[in-house]
């Protein structure tokens, strides 16, 4: 595992850019996801009409894979019916987990393409997968705990 | 050079194509050859189930199990053999004392005192007792240097205390903490102290007669043993009061079909087979920390703290947790961030370079939350790192803000 595989131009851009980490006006949805065992927190808000994702955001404190992973991710759904996103992450699921390695099928996540070597660090796949698996929970309208 | 490096071969080996430097010594140990040959000396030769058996293999077996109780009993300063129990480790050697001795003892309306900074493995033991007696936890706070001052022990041990639990160091402050004086304190109010001994026993000499505590727990694998052996200290009049923890096989005396009694001590709180190969490795790790000495490890230990603190005082963007004015007061143990980097984003970075280190909430979430973090990296020390560790170590953090993308 080299280092300039993992920490690239795209993830410490993302990182630390505040582009996508913010509130957003009117969510129709708004989910937390953890990883209790690092201590990763986000929270994503979407505004969903008509069955497209208006607008989403995400606040929280995590490693720099986690944000990087939820910035990207945000840049790709915006504009995108929820059937799309839900396809899109589980393209980025297999991408991470090894199981989904043909470029073509790939080209679809275009910056989270970045994140192909995390495949290699079983450590740290969580974070990576952590912002899309609470996009699939938020679509899939799931709610925090009172 | 260090004398000691070359009794550890797993020191030998390289991760990421570099030099391992094995800096994360307070989650475990590296283990000596003397005691890898002693567990793989009796695998081979003296393999038995201990106390069963009436031939020569098994008397031998129970023999060298006894031995390791009383070579333990020596170490930590126990006047009877019937006060050291063999566990897995400190959490089950804790658990034991919460749910025998806990579950007896404590009604509604008593108080368990305890630092925030505990472990889980002192604490979340305790919120159940808690919370089936309707007893009530009642936290200790640090102060900014990680000291508990007399006034936080005399404002929260209290007539209503009867259980004080707590670590002699702890495992994220590297703290101290003046275990004689709370003792004192407690007994003075009719607690009872259950001290965990993992973070200290491994550096300073712990004498249980001496610090007076009622019950102390340790791990054997943070002090050079394997993994799955560990002790519970008790006072032999508590552990007789106590009713037995596990049930089972060994541990009996008669058994009918309606009811049972009980072995006496240690057998008591001993059930099924033992981990025998593990008690023997925490013999020979007696015997090799008997050798190195006490007074060596924390010259040792100490000079390479004083090291690594001025080295990271030196680097921009770094802050360290816990005590820096007195470093007398503190051991190996340094809890640090690099600003705007996430701890596993550094434990990363450093594993590039071969530095194996622990990064997130160190089993201490109450701490994290009182100390508004949300995690640390960690660097632990033992007497068999060098300065040559320290400078790889401090190289490749000088690194982390650079590959974040962030500015030195």
């Amino acid at each position: 595992m080299e280092l300039n595989q993992i920490y690239t131009q795209i993830l410490t851009e993302h990182n630390n850019s505040k582009r996508n980490k913010h509130h957003i006006e009117n969510p129709t949805a708004t989910l937390k996801g953890v990883n209790p065992s690092c201590g990763d927190e986000i929270e994503l808000e979407l505004r969903e009409k008509n069955g497209v994702i208006e607008d989403a955001g995400f606040t929280g404190v995590g490693c720099a894979i986690s944000q990087a992973s939820a910035s990207i991710m945000i840049d790709l759904i915006k504009g995108k019916s929820t059937d799309e996103a839900l396809k899109l992450a589980q393209t980025f699921f297999g991408m991470v987990k090894n199981e989904i390695t043909d470029e073509k099928r790939l080209e679809v996540l275009d910056e989270a393409i970045a994140l192909k070597d995390i495949s290699h660090m079983p450590a740290r796949v969580k974070c990576a997968v952590l912002g899309w698996h609470t996009l699939e929970n938020a679509i899939k309208g799931e709610k925090d705990p009172e | 050079m260090n004398p000691w490096a070359e009794d550890f071969p797993i020191l030998k080996e390289t991760i990421n194509g570099k030099r391992l430097v094995y800096l994360d010594n307070a989650a475990t140990t590296q283990k000596p050859v003397p005691v890898l040959k002693a567990v793989d000396d009796y695998y081979r030769k003296a393999n038995a189930n201990p106390h069963r058996g009436l031939y020569a293999l098994s008397v031998e077996a129970t023999q060298k199990y006894e031995d390791a109780r009383r070579t333990v009993k020596k170490f930590i300063g126990a006047r009877k053999d019937e006060e050291v129990l063999f566990t897995r480790n400190a959490s089950e050697s804790l658990n034991l004392v919460a749910y025998s001795y806990g579950l007896t003892f404590l009604k509604e309306g008593d108080e368990i005192a305890l630092p925030v900074s505990e472990h889980h493995s002192n604490l979340v033991p305790w919120q159940m007792v808690a919370q089936a007696k309707g007893a009530k936890l009642v936290y200790l706070y640090p102060d900014a240097q990680g000291r508990l001052t007399d006034a936080e022990i005399g404002a929260k041990i209290t007539a209503k205390t009867k259980i004080v639990a707590l670590a002699h160091v702890s495992n994220v402050l590297g703290s101290i903490y003046p275990v004689k004086k709370i003792v004192e304190k407690a007994h003075s109010v009719g607690a009872v102290v259950v001290l965990d001994c993992a973070q200290s026993i491994p550096h300073y000499p712990v004498n249980v007669t001496e610090l007076g505590c009622d019950f102390m727990a340790f791990s054997g694998h943070k002090m050079l043993a394997p993994m799955g052996i560990g002790v519970l200290y008790g006072k032999e009049e508590l552990l007789n009061r106590m009713p037995p923890f596990l049930r089972g096989g060994e541990m009996i005396e008669y058994v009918h079909e309606q009811s049972a009694t009980f072995a006496p001590l240690p057998q008591k709180f001993e059930a099924g087979t033992q981990n025998v190969g593990g008690a023997i490795g925490l013999d020979a790790a007696i015997h090799y920390l008997r050798n190195v000495g006490y007074d060596r490890i924390q010259k040792t230990e100490n000079e390479l703290l004083n090291y690594t603190l001025d080295g990271l005082a030196e680097i921009p963007h770094v802050t360290v947790y816990g005590g820096t004015d007195n470093r007398a007061n503190r051991c190996g143990v340094i809890s640090f961030n690099v600003e705007g980097v996430h701890p596993h984003d550094v434990a990363t970075v450093l594993d590039a370079a071969g530095v194996a280190i622990r990064a997130g909430h160190h089993c201490a979430q109450p701490l994290m939350e009182y100390l508004c973090v949300n995690s640390t990296c960690r660097a632990s020390l033992y007497f068999y790192n060098t300065k040559d560790d320290i400078d790889v170590f401090l190289a490749a953090l000088r690194k982390v803000r650079g590959w974040l993308g962030l500015g030195a």
